[in-house]
């Protein structure tokens, strides 16, 4: 074997063997794996931000609740397999990260949008590729799958759009954010009409995301069974706080959700549509959005969350920068340190301990093009 | 004999809007009664009525509806610009409406409120449909589906007042439209627009208008 390797062999392995370091979760192994590939970037001349290279901080466990991780994929906008490739090939290529993963995350969020017009050619072959997960996946809708049936066909192939589970003594709950009141019917619009109106993000004549009354109170009625210091981790398709509204970066409801939420200790949201780097707390709600598979969005030209470190501005000779997926570590204490795996950039991790401090500790480093 | 008139556009002009119904004209009396035929000002859109119709605004009106729901029908996408605005904001032009009465020494120089509005309306039209086309992948020739606003709402993260500005991946200084065609090339899979195609103008037309107010800073990264 050649003794000498470029530096992006060098590159790959560092991160290859951090991220290896990153799911096994053993403080002292992860500390090594950290410091090894820091030091091996150091040698290696190549510059790097500490904080999308180094390990997150897991805490040490405590009793009867262990550590553990989760991968998500989101956004992925799937057309007919014969009209678009591009959006495919996106897919499968966050599919093989997440079967890269070693270990295999506990199960692999999808955060929704797999279909770019709810098209049943384009759920289907969503469906289709998806079962090349190896771990188990856990579905959540978007309104690019609800409004042409307004969720008829992802309902056959994924079931509920509503429900929650509990895993390794964290309870999840999955919702459904993007109903939007009637603008169709008094329009004489078409489902596909409906459907178009929808799937643009600039299109004035939808209405704003929301939960709605009767999923709210389901929500109540979920979380009654659980005591206050059970800490809970909400997956919605939109950001359950206002950001933008023209954009429905966006959810109407959303003071009336996190009041819900604010009865617990630890409290975590972690959204897609959005398609960028987005950190957000609200009291002790954290949120995190999620990258598309598909394409970036701009950051909004208003309403930014302040503990947000933006993504960089992506590069449109890149092909698929600003894109990507990432995983999620759930600490001892049931807190989400957050990682955004960018493709063709560093991975950005967003720990838990950054927005806990109100951005005084562990920020992630800022891009060096920012959007303006 | 067959007589042609031509209505005036006037009564098109104040029935337009509104979706209209074919009033009941007074109705011919037989087949060889060619009764008088009634010719809009596009010069192609004709109705007949008995050669006995009233001379009385009422029945006036009547034909003038007449004509209009047929020009209507024929012209589906008529409200274009407003329906584009109701679905995605496009930036209003400049009010220029301060110039009203000014003139510049030119015995037919005064700036007319007619002036001030046809300036505006034009403007605005070529950027709405700019963004009818940005909105668009049918429009812009995309062989995937795939419209500009998918990465661009409301033309976010454009930039044109950054440009010119070199581009080492071009191997040239990039105009605006220099990226618009790369993206068309690239993300969206079509083919390149000329320079001086009139969806290219209009593109350019709605991606400037979008970012107005904001300072030219050629160059800019």
């Amino acid at each position: 074997m050649a003794k000498w390797k470029s530096v992006e062999t060098r590159w790959y392995e560092d991160r290859d063997a951090l991220f290896r370091g990153l799911r096994r979760l053993d403080r002292r192994s992860f500390l090594r794996v950290s410091f090894a590939a820091a030091g091996a970037a150091a040698v290696s001349g190549v510059r790097f931000a500490p904080h999308s290279f180094q390990t997150v901080s897991v805490a040490d466990a405590k009793e009867g609740r262990e550590p553990f991780s989760f991968a998500y994929i989101s956004d992925s906008h799937l057309y007919k397999r014969e009209l678009n490739d591009r959006f495919v090939r996106s897919l499968l290529r966050a599919i093989d990260d997440v079967n890269a993963m070693d270990p295999q995350p506990d199960f692999v969020l999808f955060g929704g949008d797999l279909a770019q017009l709810g098209q049943r050619e384009e759920l289907d072959l969503g469906a289709q590729l998806l079962k090349n997960i190896k771990a188990p996946v856990r579905m959540m809708v978007g309104e690019h799958d609800w409004f042409l049936d307004m969720g008829a066909r992802w309902r056959e192939l994924f079931g509920k759009e509503t429900y929650s589970f509990d895993h390794k003594g964290v309870h999840f709950v999955v919702l459904q954010s993007v109903n939007e009141a009637d603008f169709w019917t008094r329009r004489g619009m078409t489902p596909m009409e409906r459907m178009h109106t929808v799937a643009g993000l600039d299109n004035g004549i939808q209405s704003r995301f929301e939960v709605g009354a009767p999923q709210r109170e389901w929500l109540k009625n979920d979380l009654s069974r659980y005591d206050d210091d059970t800490p809970v981790i909400v997956f919605s398709h939109s950001p359950l706080y206002k950001y933008y509204r023209n954009w429905n970066f966006w959810t109407e409801d959303a003071e009336e959700v996190q009041a819900i939420l604010r009865g617990f200790d630890r409290v975590t949201v972690i959204h897609g549509h959005t398609h960028q780097m987005l950190t957000n707390r609200i009291g002790n709600i954290h949120f995190h959005g999620m990258l598309s598979t598909a394409w970036p969005w701009p950051y909004a030209p208003e309403g930014l969350p302040k503990l947000t470190v933006q993504m960089a501005r992506p590069d449109p000779f890149n092909p698929n920068d600003g894109c990507g997926d990432g995983f999620a570590t759930v600490t001892a204490e049931g807190l989400v340190d957050k990682v955004y795996n960018l493709w063709n950039r560093n991975p950005v991790d967003v720990p838990s301990a950054y927005l806990a401090s109100g951005g005084k500790k562990s920020r992630p480093q800022d891009p060096s093009l920012a959007s303006f | 004999m067959t007589r042609t008139l031509t209505a005036l556009g006037l009564a098109v002009m104040t029935t337009a809007g509104g979706a209209l119904a074919a009033p009941d004209l007074v109705p011919l009396r037989s087949a060889d009664d060619a009764g008088v035929e009634v010719k809009l000002c596009d010069d192609e859109t004709t109705v007949r009525i008995a050669a006995d119709t009233p001379k009385t605004r009422a029945e006036g009106q009547k034909i003038a509806d007449a004509l209009m729901s047929q020009w209507q029908q024929k012209h589906p996408e008529q409200d274009w610009v407003a329906r584009e605005r109701e679905r995605h904001a496009v930036t209003p032009p400049a009010d220029n409406s301060g110039l009203v009465g000014k003139a510049q020494g030119q015995v037919y120089g005064q700036v007319t409120p007619l002036d001030v509005k046809t300036w505006e309306r034009e403007t605005l039209a070529m950027a709405v449909h700019g963004s009818t086309v940005f909105h668009s992948g049918d429009e812009l020739g995309s062989t995937i589906a795939v419209s500009c606003d998918m990465c661009h709402p409301d033309a976010a993260n454009t930039h044109p007042e950054t440009y010119p500005k070199f581009q080492p991946q071009l191997g040239r200084v990039a105009l605006l439209r220099d990226m618009i065609n790369w993206c068309i090339e690239h993300p969206v899979r079509g083919t390149v627009l000329a320079p001086d195609d009139p969806k290219m103008r209009a593109l350019e037309a709605y991606i400037l208008a979008q970012r107005k107010g904001k300072a030219l800073d050629y160059g800019k990264r």
